[in-house]
């Protein structure tokens, strides 16, 4: 079963609801898809790391073949080439690697070449196997990092995974939930956090996922993301308090339910509803 | 010789626009003939690269020099290429920096930024 867990926007608790969640069961795959700040690894401390690198396709020219035609320059929508002097130039860190460019070249004077846009490590903690994706600074996505991370073999239907999604709701975060059987969706109790849940909601709709909130933060005062869920009608997962101890385990890259009783009962109770959601 | 200004509106009195990659034209004015000539810029609305895509129609307008007052490095690496000659603009208006250009008072351009890849919607 996949469970990805997501929020509309950083800071709101994906990683600390995904790494409690994974550690909750007793074997597990954490699959950390924050490609552009991955954080998971502080909390699980994984041993035996290996590594391996990604790899996407960027157009090489063959300037002996080119026509000076410009076809290719005028397909690309990231504007990455230029054709200056009788030369064509790539800007590798603008292209998004959609081979466009080759297909569209009437004289076949483009060729594709490897460039390394970022890499995958693989490690374990005790029963929890943890991935974790790294996007190079600057690249222009982390699309196939997470294509690399998600991967079938990764994802073994007969055991929990659970999936460390992006911030937001664009292009990496569909892609991390692409393959998911259920989607959390962690909010804070403000104003700002009701936007950003309403972000994510509409896009797991789009999707088609099942999926339900799960309310971090939580005060003693009205909680605006509560009183969202109650009038779309959207499941009510759990709720995490405000609470300084949560928050000095967390800040000491600890995992809640291997140190605290309450957070072990939470998160156990919270991964016995989502297998019975899954079933539904 | 024909010089490039990212300019706001499509008449010689024009302020200058304080965007290369995204302003809404080019004024090329041709400092001998004192001709000049308006291209819209296609690359405004562009997702991304917008820099490059500019530099390319400065290229193929065949201007020697380009005046603005910033440019990000991508353009800078398209122009260089071609050749063209980067000066910083001092004042608002495109006429003003043309007859400064004229009379040899402006300087390169020293300062590329970096520019300002991916901070719109991925």
């Amino acid at each position: 079963m996949n469970i990805a867990v997501l929020s509309g926007k950083g800071g709101t608790g994906k990683t600390l609801v995904a790494v409690n969640l994974a550690a909750a069961a007793k074997t597990s795959t954490y699959i950390d898809c924050d490609v552009e700040e991955p954080n998971g690894h502080l909390f699980f401390k994984p041993e035996e790391i290996q590594e391996e690198k990604v790899y996407v396709k960027i157009p090489q020219p063959k300037p002996e073949l080119c026509n000076a035609c410009r076809k290719c320059v005028d397909f690309c929508r990231f504007n990455a080439l230029a054709h200056i002097k009788d030369r064509l130039i790539v800007f590798e860190e603008v292209c998004h690697s959609c081979g466009g460019c080759v297909l569209v070249c009437p004289e076949k004077a483009l060729t594709e070449k490897d460039r390394a846009i970022g890499k995958v490590q693989k490690g374990s903690s005790g029963g929890v196997s943890i991935y974790t994706g790294i996007l190079n600074t600057g690249e222009a996505t982390g699309v196939p990092i997470i294509k690399n991370l998600l991967s079938e073999e990764n994802l073994q239907a007969n055991k929990l995974t659970v999936i460390d999604c992006p911030p937001g709701s664009a292009c990496i975060v569909m892609e991390s939930i692409k393959d998911a059987d259920y989607c959390i969706l962690v909010a804070e109790p403000t104003l700002f956090g009701v936007h950003n849940l309403n972000m994510v909601y509409e896009l797991v709709k789009l999707f088609d996922k099942p999926f339900g909130v799960l309310l971090n933060k939580c005060l003693e005062e009205e909680n605006p993301a509560e009183r969202f869920c109650l009038e779309n009608n959207i499941d009510i997962l759990a709720r995490i308090p405000f609470d300084s101890e949560l928050g000095t385990l967390n800040s000491n890259a600890e995992i809640a339910v291997e140190k605290n009783e309450k957070y072990r009962q939470l998160f156990s109770s919270l991964l016995d509803t989502l297998t019975k959601e899954v079933r539904k | 010789m024909k010089i490039a200004i990212p300019v706001d509106e499509k008449r010689l009195e024009s302020n200058v626009c304080a965007s290369f990659g995204r302003t809404p034209c080019f004024l090329v004015y041709d400092v001998e003939s004192n001709e000049s000539v308006f291209i819209d810029n296609s690359a405004a609305a562009s997702t991304g690269g917008a820099g490059i895509k500019a530099a390319q129609a400065i290229v193929d307008s065949k201007a020697s020099a380009l005046l603005t007052p910033r440019l990000g490095e991508n353009a800078a690496d398209v122009l260089k290429s071609a050749g063209i000659k980067i000066y910083k603009t001092t004042s608002a208006s495109a006429k003003e920096n043309i007859d400064a250009f004229v009379a040899g008072k402006l300087s390169l351009l020293d300062e590329i930024h970096a520019g300002f890849h991916g901070r719109g919607g991925k």
